[in-house]
């Protein structure tokens, strides 16, 4: 019986020729990643466990990215301890200040996701680095403090789903809409403790930042990871960041699959997913009549310089409308950077927008945009529970970033057809 | 680190109390909001568990309580936070249709007991019921109700891990017998 992607690196990290779903397994981990949040209560855990040191220093990855930059004297402690930690410990890859950046979209740039690797990381959208050919999960802060300490974890190995997309995207639906589309047929827990394979000429033709765009939401799916098979596009991007050689695998031709899915996508419009879940979704064309209050434009799922692109391509030359608060943020230093070369920031400026620092913030209502009880937004991010974003009564319309740039000129849900 | 038996009942991974309802999807935004995940103290968390459904629920919850809801308990961030205002908060075991991935692992590996129970079994219990749950045989019984239940008899390491009180003590031993040998 053949192998899937998945399969093949949880059978090569587990020592084992051959791996089958239901098998519980330990494996070892080639990186495991904490935040400002999750890292606090990892670092706890570690001491408790009785050890002194992390199994290795090059492999144990720190980032300061939700609270930041600090929003009050408890988040102020909470990245101090994660500080203090990293420093003792030797951690080669510490990130904070202006350093840091959103984690799933800094650590790919930092060349730290290899091909074929195990990472383990304590905060859901860890799967992000799928979009690598890589096998990456979320846990909590013991699972990861445990991996602190014995570089391994034990995994059950998880059924595969696979999602094959057909045809050429339209004009305006990006990868987001993929993955919304994706969600909407399986449901919030459609691929619960599952892998979600994504293939087909349209993933062909997908850059690396709609990979990851896609690979970021498939715990919204519930599924334990999401991957790709690792194309030219993969080592176009990884080129001179990579920090070593990795292991591209692809599924064999008689792996065993829980089931295949297929979508056309020709036919498909912007979509987005209406509260309180993400699997609510619905074409924006049966929305637009809704006004917004806020937009933001950021985050792990669209924060890259092709969604600030795509956000910028619609913004050119128009205003935000009266009344509506834009948000854009980019998310890492080099994102930030390129928006700056680009001209980009100097027109999301000119829009009307507020450009703010690296950071997850606004995005799980940390900080920088949080929403009052009742408002409504559109929100290029990947959650819309109740009150994700701010008041328990607030409102969350999840959609890709040029749709979000459009609502933000309409003042209300809309295509970019509407304004350009 | 973690009292696993129950308030009445005398053997470990029984437990004994009132329920609280709640439905499907679950996620941990509504069982603790991100704005208080600026500390690690289980006691503040507690007193704001389940704050995004019911912000009344920390002070009307006693200890020894359980949660029953529906599918997909958890779902949503990786926060261990979750799982820890729950125990913190008094309740004895979670028992749901079933539990997001994340969610699962968190609230063993911090030995907060929880099991998956029959569509019916979740459908019929209501608030305020009395229920007895033992997880090791798997039975369910709705005191209030007079109806018992067969739910999925929790594995072996997962009992080993509750018992022990969660993951890092098995961590402990396992340092202690690489560094023995």
């Amino acid at each position: 019986m053949g192998m899937t992607i998945t399969e093949k690196i949880l059978a090569g990290h587990s020592g084992q020729e051959s791996v089958a779903p239901g098998q519980v397994i330990q494996v070892r981990v080639d990186l495991a990643l904490a935040n400002d949040i999750t890292g606090p209560l990892a670092i706890e855990r570690f001491y408790e466990t009785g050890a002194t040191r992390v199994f290795a220093p090059e492999k144990v990855v720190l980032v300061a990215d939700h609270f930041t930059p600090n929003k009050d004297v408890e988040s102020a402690n909470q990245c101090k301890r994660v500080r203090a930690f990293a420093e003792e410990q030797g951690l080669l890859y510490f990130f904070e200040g202006g350093d840091a950046g959103v984690e799933h979209a800094l650590l790919p740039e930092q060349g730290l996701i290899i091909p074929g690797d195990v990472i383990v990381g304590a905060d859901s959208h860890t799967c992000t680095y799928g979009a690598f050919g890589a096998f990456a999960t979320g846990v909590g802060s013991t699972d990861l403090a445990a991996v602190m300490v014995l570089g391994e974890l034990w995994l059950r190995v998880p059924e595969t789903i696979r999602l094959v997309f057909h045809g050429r995207l339209p004009p305006w639906v990006e990868a987001k809409d993929l993955i919304l589309c994706a969600i909407r047929d399986l449901g919030v827990d459609g691929a619960r403790y599952c892998t979600l394979e994504f293939s087909g000429n349209t993933i062909e033709a997908l850059g690396m930042a709609g990979r990851m765009t896609m690979a970021n939401m498939a715990v919204e799916a519930g599924a334990k990871n999401g991957i790709f098979e690792v194309v030219p596009s993969t080592e176009e991007y990884s080129r001179g960041r990579q920090k070593r050689e990795g292991v591209c695998y692809s599924s064999d031709l008689d792996a065993s699959y829980r089931e295949t899915r297929h979508y056309e996508v020709s036919a498909l419009t912007p979509l987005v997913a209406l509260p309180y879940s993400p699997d609510n979704v619905k074409s924006i064309y049966e929305v637009t009549q809704t006004p917004i209050d806020q937009v933001f434009i950021g985050s792990c799922t669209n924060g890259r310089i092709e969604d600030l692109r795509s956000a910028a391509s619609v913004l050119k030359g128009r205003r935000v409308a009266q009344g509506v608060r834009l948000i854009v943020i980019p998310a890492t230093p080099e994102c930030y950077r390129m928006a700056l070369k680009e001209g980009l920031l100097e027109l999301f400026l000119d829009a009307g927008a507020i450009i703010g620092p690296p950071t997850c913030g606004p995005c799980l209502g940390g900080h920088l945009g949080i929403l009052a009880d009742g408002e409504r937004a559109v929100s290029t991010t990947n959650r819309n529970f109740p009150g994700r974003m701010g008041g328990a009564l607030s409102e969350v319309y999840l959609t890709n970033p040029a749709v979000a740039a459009a609502s933000a000129i309409l003042g209300r849900i809309g295509g970019p057809e509407e304004v350009l | 680190m973690v009292d696993t038996h129950s308030a009445h009942g005398t053997a470990p991974l029984q437990f004994n109390g009132r329920v609280w309802k709640f439905g499907s999807h679950i996620d941990t935004d509504v069982i603790i909001p991100a704005r208080y995940l600026t500390t690690t103290d289980p006691s503040e968390l507690a007193r704001h568990c389940m704050e995004g459904i019911d912000p009344e629920f920390s002070r009307k919850c006693a200890p020894g309580d359980l949660i029953i809801a529906g599918p997909n308990f958890g779902c949503g961030s990786s926060r261990e936070h979750a799982p820890i205002a729950i125990r913190a908060a008094g309740i004895s075991c979670v028992i749901a249709r079933n539990f997001a991935r994340i969610f699962y692992r968190n609230a063993l590996n911090i030995g907060l007991p929880i099991v998956e129970a029959p569509e019916e079994a979740i459908e019929t219990a209501e608030e305020g019921d009395v229920v007895f749950m033992d997880l090791v045989k798997g039975v369910l019984m709705n005191l209030t109700k007079g109806t018992s239940y067969h739910t999925m008899p929790i594995p072996d390491f997962m009992q080993k891990l509750l018992e022990s009180g969660g993951l890092i003590p098995y961590v402990r031993t396992r340092c202690r017998t690489d560094t023995q040998h």
